[in-house]
């Protein structure tokens, strides 16, 4: 505390929001931001571990990204990059409203703020429903109706979804997974095409050549990353409506906006999340 | 509770709680955000090879910063609501960075074809062709 302990104020002139534990707002105020940036870091390493598994996975199978990610619908994702922006502009102006005082305006822009919250959830069920109906689901359930567009898979290159597992082999007392058959031969006579056989150092931007092996695990991915951030979306709305009853009610001021504060920075944690994950499920070359 | 000191509670101690963000910087920033938006999406209709990624990367990085600096205040909270962040990004960084040295040592049990980007590993049985 800078504060001179005769700026401290008598107990009988405390304001309401002040608790009984803290000595003055400011020391309140410091303390609910330590606590609710302390928070957002846990949120932070919660999302890094998925991130971790996503670099890992696609540092060993560029393949099955570059394939899987024609699958997603690049105007819906950048359309709700832009609602979550926007969203997170109003709840940053709203803030000020609070800390202005106009108690209208932190009303209306949280409001806003709410609105588009739904909307971005409304854009991911229409984003999920497809998924669902084009059999694009995790694991077994991993059915596509059709190859994505964008992606010439000719039809008669259709490969089994389980591919058996090749025999371990020892080797130097090592146990070393690996296949013991060779690729085929390359060619209008062979059956592998080129890149099965590993010629090109680079896919190519649009997808030419059969479905790569185990896509279905983009779609883990796809669907946990973006379904543990809905889920964030939908604890930052339970919160924004929170804070928007209380703004109704006129409890928010220039001496007293934590809640308000505090929930806006958990949104915009919300957004910062999404900025990493549009480009890294939906712009894949 | 230290003695009253005639001072209104809130003018003494409340009027500079936080950093009031101008309307016209917060619009500034969610104008350059609206631009790399558009800019990350023009960028990946490029084929750049594996310079796309990155170019991805730091644009996602850049707007993450404007959010946090500005629409999270942090560019004139208190320092050590900086230190916080930036301790959790370390972490973050040795998590992911420690995963990926090995993420390629596991390239020998991959089946070859079934991953294009391994061909080039050297494995027990020679390079991963």
């Amino acid at each position: 505390m800078t504060e001179p302990a005769a700026h401290a104020q008598d107990p009988r002139s405390d304001p309401w929001h002040l608790a009984h534990h803290f000595t003055t707002p400011r020391q309140q105020f410091d303390s609910g931001k330590l606590g609710i940036w302390l928070f957002l870091a846990t949120e932070i390493l919660l999302f890094s571990g998925l991130f971790c598994a996503y670099a890992v996975f696609r540092a060993n199978h560029p393949e099955v990204f570059v394939y899987a990610h024609l699958y997603l619908s690049k105007p819906l994702g950048a359309l709700n990059t832009l609602i979550l922006i926007f969203s997170s502009f109003t709840m940053a102006s709203a803030v000020r409203a609070a800390q202005l005082g106009q108690t209208r305006w932190l009303v209306r822009l949280l409001a806003v703020t709410l609105v588009c919250a739904g909307a971005f959830l409304c854009v991911k069920f229409i984003e999920y429903k497809a998924k669902w109906e084009e059999g694009l689901l995790t694991g077994a359930r991993y059915r596509p109706e059709a190859p994505p567009p964008g992606a010439d898979v000719p039809k008669e290159a259709a490969i089994p979804r389980a591919r058996p597992a090749p025999k371990p082999a020892p080797v130097d007392g090592l146990l070393v997974e690996r296949s013991t058959i060779a690729p085929a031969a390359v060619g209008p006579s062979g059956l592998a095409p080129a890149w099965l056989a590993g010629e090109p150092a680079h896919p190519p931007l649009e997808w030419r050549g059969p479905e790569p092996y185990n896509v279905q695990v983009f779609f883990s991915f796809y669907f946990v990353m973006t379904g543990l951030h809905g889920i964030h979306v939908l604890g930052g709305m339970a919160a924004i409506g929170w804070v928007l009853v209380r703004a109704r009610r006129g409890e928010f001021g220039p001496q007293y906006f934590s809640p308000v504060d505090f929930t806006g920075l958990y949104w915009h944690l919300v957004d910062l999340i999404w900025i990493f994950l549009f480009p890294l499920l939906y712009l894949i070359t | 509770m230290a003695s009253y000191s005639g001072v209104e509670p809130a003018a003494a101690d409340s009027s500079h709680l936080g950093h009031v963000v101008p309307l016209g910087v917060l619009a500034a920033v969610w104008g350059a955000l609206v631009a790399l938006t558009v800019l990350t999406v023009a960028a990946a209709g490029v084929d750049l090879g594996n310079l796309n990624l990155y170019i991805a990367l730091a644009i996602a990085g850049v707007k993450a910063a404007l959010v946090v600096l500005y629409f999270m205040h942090l560019r004139y909270d208190r320092p050590f609501l900086l230190v916080v962040f930036l301790g959790c990004l370390a972490f973050v960084v040795l998590f992911i960075s420690l995963a990926m040295t090995d993420a390629r040592a596991y390239a020998p049990s991959l089946v070859p074809g079934q991953a294009p980007s391994m061909k080039d590993v050297h494995t027990p049985f020679g390079t991963g062709d």
